[in-house]
């Protein structure tokens, strides 16, 4: 009962959204709607238990101190001062709880974001060695390509940017297609076998 | 649509403006359809005219473009009222402004700088909604014709139990990580990335995630797994229990190493950034939807030096992956992992139907390729969509 419940609401609403899919009818579009909202609404729920999990386990490491406690508390600092913030003040313009996002939050991500940068050109040294004969292919290729890319690469031959362009339509554009049908075809056939409850891994224990 | 009983009310206007409308006479015919393959609520009004009115009309109204004002009512005579502007050369007007199953009348005012013509009344024209979307009717083909193979394979799978499946570099070496893992003595680091349970990618780092659980709790090592989504979290603590049941160690289980992070994008990178640098994992395993954090994250666990194995269903991040990490699940070998690993005979089954259908799609583009050399293009229009 306790699995045969969530998989027989699992094939419902499987086989629900896949007619939905075909139906533009005004009742398929809302009941369609319905289930989002629904979602919503279970997201939500789940977020507290999130939020509850994200409070457990932080203090009891702050009140255990174990290795690296005072990151945790920094964590839950950062919480609880946004928390109040945000009910004390609203969250609109002008008030503290988002000059905090902008100020903190804001550029704490972009700061993240922009290590990308360096993790790229050490990615690229790695993957551009010429180590064999296929790497130095993909030096090769990524060179033309991003020379493609610049102006510098027009200044040195007009045939640059071309051979770049054929490069990313052609040969590249083949090899994503390929990757896009597989992964279509194992879209489709892994979310037959959990609408008919043959994967049922997530559903957890028995 | 036959034009029908223009008004007196247009008549009346009609022949106040006599003199240079019935000098020339152009026409405004239009055609009122309920707007097909729609929710309902929506009529489209399609403008049928010749090329000698259009230029008549130019010449009459303007040199260059005309607006045309479209007029509607639910009495034939009467209670007319804008509804909308569209400007010529345009020929098609949506008007979302109906209600279903009421008898709608139309006419036309076309402006232009010198002059003003009118149609007549059109009409009636119903709405209703469609409850089959016949442009997707192909898209319904392919999908009856993929179900079919894959439950036909489901069932011959039931029935054979044993499937040749290749061997897949990036899943025999799920068991060596873990080893390697144990071995050290240090955890394995788990990310199912920023999906949520509705991505089919999600689900299928799930269904990873109950193999490696089974096989960590074998060896008694401590899987770490941070999350993004508090239900993906929910799902992993239940498919993470279940494993370690399975192995026979339940007592094993410690709810603790798997949690919810935040659902910001690059502050979840950073918190796992955090986690790899102060544990220092012996295996990273990210399988599942990665964005722009994907590299980031496999760049620090390559700069700490744990074996990782990546998979995602992103084209865009499985570059970045393949350059950091050491084995990669390319596109759908993510999608055939749990077969891969549980050999469950079914999904095997449903693996091989998708084999299948992959032949058939490389045979149809092969045809394609055959209708577009010879110029067949009402072959190429049958995988047309919308």
């Amino acid at each position: 009962m306790q699995r045969a419940i969530p998989i027989t609401v699992c094939f419902v609403f499987g086989l629900f959204m896949l007619v939905q899919f075909f139906v533009p009818h005004k009742l398929s579009v809302l009941a369609y709607e319905n289930v989002l909202d629904w979602m919503q609404i279970i997201f939500v729920f789940t977020l507290l238990v999130g939020a509850a999990s994200y409070i457990r386990l932080n203090t009891k490491k702050v009140v255990q101190t174990r290795a690296g406690w005072g990151y945790n508390l920094v964590a839950l600092a950062g919480l609880t001062v946004m928390v109040i913030l945000g009910f004390w003040k609203g969250t609109g313009e002008n008030t503290p709880f988002l000059w905090m996002f902008n100020n903190l939050q804001a550029p704490m991500q972009a700061t993240m974001f922009s290590l990308l940068a360096f993790f790229v050109a050490s990615a690229a040294y790695r993957g551009f060695r010429a180590r064999s004969w296929e790497a130095t292919l993909l030096l090769l290729t990524a060179t033309i390509v991003m020379l493609g890319r610049v102006p510098i690469g027009n200044l040195i031959s007009g045939w640059i940017p071309d051979i770049a362009n054929w490069i990313l339509n052609v040969p590249s554009m083949a090899a994503k297609r390929g990757l896009y049908i597989g992964i279509g075809l194992g879209t489709i056939s892994t979310s037959l076998r959990i609408i008919l409850g043959i994967e049922r891994t997530y559903l957890g224990r028995k | 649509m036959m034009l029908k009983n223009p008004s007196i009310l247009t008549l009346l206007i009609l022949l106040a403006l006599a003199p240079p409308l019935f000098a020339t006479q152009p026409s405004i015919d239009i055609k009122l359809v309920d707007t097909p393959n729609d929710r309902g609520e929506s009529i489209t009004l399609i403008f049928e005219r010749t090329e000698e009115d259009t230029l008549e009309m130019v010449r009459l109204c303007s040199p260059s473009s005309i607006e045309y004002e479209i007029w509607r009512s639910s009495e034939e005579e009467n209670s007319f009222q804008l509804v909308g502007k569209i400007l010529s050369p345009d020929e098609k007007f949506i008007d979302t402004g109906v209600r279903d199953g009421v008898d709608y009348f139309y006419f036309i005012k076309g402006t232009g700088e010198n002059d003003t013509l009118l149609s007549a009344v059109f009409g009636p024209v119903v709405s209703k909604g469609q409850w089959f979307n016949t442009k997707q009717t192909n898209v319904l083909l392919a999908v009856v014709i993929s179900f079919l193979f894959i439950f036909g394979f489901i069932l011959y799978g039931k029935r054979r139990k044993e499937f040749y499946i290749r061997p897949i570099a990036g899943l025999q070496a799920i068991d060596d990580a873990i080893g390697r893992a144990t071995e050290m003595g240090k955890p394995i680091l788990y990310s199912s990335g920023l999906g949520k349970m509705d991505r089919v990618a999600t689900m299928a780092s799930m269904n990873i995630l109950g193999s490696v659980a089974e096989k960590t709790a074998e060896y008694n090592t401590p899987l770490i797994i941070p999350n993004y989504d508090p239900v993906v979290m929910t799902t992993a603590q239940e498919v993470v229990k279940e494993g370690y049941s399975k192995a026979g160690h339940p007592e094993a289980y410690n709810p603790d190493n798997i949690f919810f992070v935040t659902q910001s994008q690059f502050g979840y990178a950073a918190a796992v950034d955090g986690i790899m640098t102060r544990q220092f994992p012996a295996t990273n395993l990210f399988l599942g939807t990665f964005e722009a954090e994907a590299l980031i994250l496999a760049e620090t666990g390559n700069s700490i030096g744990a074996i990782q194995i990546a998979g995602t269903d992103s084209t865009i991040q499985l570059s970045f992956f393949i350059v950091a990490c050491d084995y990669t699940l390319i596109g759908e070998e993510l999608f055939v992992a749990s077969g891969y690993l549980t050999r469950d005979p079914q999904i095997l089954g449903s693996i091989k139907g998708q084999d299948f259908l992959k032949a058939l799609a490389v045979f149809l583009m092969l045809l394609g390729g055959i209708a577009g050399i010879l110029g067949w293009s009402w072959f190429i229009k049958l995988f047309s969509i919308g």
